[in-house]
């Protein structure tokens, strides 16, 4: 985050004067996912069910990938995947 | 002062008067809800709309925390927008209200100020008003039906000025001034129409890096109303006080341009004195107490006592320096006021009057009077009685009940 405004300084009624995109909700999170590759079925429902999209699918990896800067660690993905293969850890 | 303007008396009630103004002041949209007694504002611009005689889009809602919701997503669109409301009505905003103030959208409300359940009562105090004191709106209180047909008219542009930016409520006595018939004076539309203007809107930076209006629009979009975390809240809550504290300036510069153009003045637009240049005993009131007061200060003048009132008219912001000025050489003071604080050892009124008094090297007597609950008459003989209590402290050099009842039976 960029330092932080003065009330003089701070827009109206605070309008938003940046994007969503920079402001890193992951530093929100306790708890973090980790995938289990090998249980991974690629079947990419966790991409669909993170309610941030902060999930991604990686074709030059063949993996997917969290986002932690966007990842709440709310471990939906984690309750969704049909494999068992992501693992919510502090 | 001499009226520059030909004006056009009319039989108009408050609630009428409220009418007409918004009628002449351009309003894009109404959201109301009816309720007494203010029906007859909503009665009577609905009138208006079904008539054709007005462009403004009438907005039925289901309650009146629906009608407040309406009014600020209406005017976040960049409308101007008008709503009225009282007691109940007026409690069941309080949460839309805050938001309205948060998100800086200056809508106008007419309040005809009513006792709150329960025991169930329609008629008039200031009870409603009051417990909205902190919502974030700009309060003023009227004396007579024209007062609030000025008042009206000068609110949108208090509210819409780009220093202040705020949501103003313009409150009548209920039944006292909102369904009692007097002769006001009214402008010619095009003049009220030219007074209004058109709404101003500060400037914002959106996300987009685009520098637009304050206003939504899909051509910019912008988010407003956002979640604010711990880091910023209390930012935005500080801009708002000094919208509030800006208001104290603009508030008397409207109430002059409308004084040049309408020749009647209310004192400067915060406070209204009456013959207190030096008074010794004074009363400090709102609303149209205010009216009785005076008929009794030209009765004590007459027998040679130096009586004096101080109505506080813009009772948010509150103009805490003028009201020090004004009570500088009074010796003792009464704040009469329809509504309590419970438990709170007087009203909210007499506390701000006597803390604004502490830091002054002089101070008066002040002393509390509450008065008027439920629409309870408040008499002559009565209000000749407080300016009694006042000389009997200023004679024994302390006071003895600080907090007192007019027309209640002990």
């Amino acid at each position: 985050m960029s330092k932080e405004k003065s009330w003089k300084e701070a827009s109206l009624a605070g309008v938003c004067w940046k994007s969503s995109a920079t402001y890193l909700t992951g530093d929100w999170k306790t708890f973090r996912p980790e995938l289990d590759a090998a249980k991974c079925t690629k079947c990419l429902m966790c991409t669909i069910f993170c309610p941030d999209g902060a999930i991604h699918w990686k074709a030059e990896k063949g993996s997917i990938e969290f986002d932690m800067s966007f990842c709440k660690g709310c471990g939906i993905c984690a309750n969704e995947c049909p494999a068992k293969a992501i693992v919510m850890k502090m | 002062m001499k009226s520059v303007m030909k004006q056009e008396i009319q039989g108009l009630n408050g609630d009428e008067a409220v009418a007409l103004a918004v009628k002449q002041c351009d309003v894009d949209v109404v959201a109301a809800y009816p309720i007494t007694p203010q029906t007859i504002i909503v009665e009577k611009l609905s009138e208006y709309v079904a008539n054709g005689e007005v462009e403004t889009e009438y907005v039925c809602t289901e309650s009146e925390h629906s009608a407040m919701a309406a009014c600020l997503a209406a005017s976040a669109t960049g409308a101007r927008v008008f709503t009225a409301s009282a007691s109940a009505g007026l409690a069941l905003m309080h949460e839309m209200l805050f938001v309205t103030s948060g998100c800086r959208t200056p809508v106008v409300m007419a309040v005809a100020n009513r006792a709150l359940s329960a025991p169930l009562n329609i008629h008039g105090d200031h009870s409603d008003a009051m417990a909205e004191r902190d919502s974030g709106w700009i309060q003023i209180y009227c004396e007579n039906a024209q007062e609030v047909y000025d008042s009206m008219i000068q609110a949108f542009r208090i509210g819409e000025h780009l220093d202040v930016q705020l949501p103003l409520i313009v409150g009548l006595d209920g039944f006292t001034l909102s369904h009692t018939l007097e002769n006001v004076e009214t402008l010619p539309d095009d003049s009220v129409k030219r007074f209004v203007g058109t709404r101003q809107f500060p400037v914002v930076l959106t996300h987009e890096g685009k520098t637009v209006p304050y206003k939504l629009d899909p051509e910019s979009p912008m988010t407003m109303g956002p979640v604010a975390l711990p880091n910023y809240y209390f930012e935005f809550k500080r801009q708002q006080e000094e919208a509030m504290r800006n208001a104290l300036a603009v508030i008397p510069q409207v109430h002059d341009e409308y004084a040049e153009m309408s020749g009647r003045r209310y004192g400067d637009g915060l406070i209204d004195e009456y013959a207190l240049e030096d008074a010794e005993v004074a009363i400090v009131c709102l609303g149209s107490t205010a009216g009785t007061v005076k008929t009794v200060v030209d009765e004590l003048r007459a027998e040679g006592v130096k009586a004096g009132l101080l109505r506080i008219r813009t009772y948010r912001p509150f103009p805490a320096e003028a009201i020090v000025k004004a009570l500088g050489k009074v010796k003792a003071a009464a704040v009469m006021e329809r509504s309590m604080s419970f438990g709170g050892r007087g009203g909210a009124v007499f506390h701000e009057v006597r803390h604004a008094l502490y830091d002054a090297a002089v101070r008066p007597f002040v002393v509390n009077y509450i008065h008027g609950l439920g629409g309870r008459d408040t008499n002559p003989r009565q209000i000749r009685s407080v300016y009694g209590d006042l000389q009997k402290i200023i004679r024994a050099k302390r006071v003895d009940s600080l907090v007192q009842y007019v027309g209640l039976r002990e």
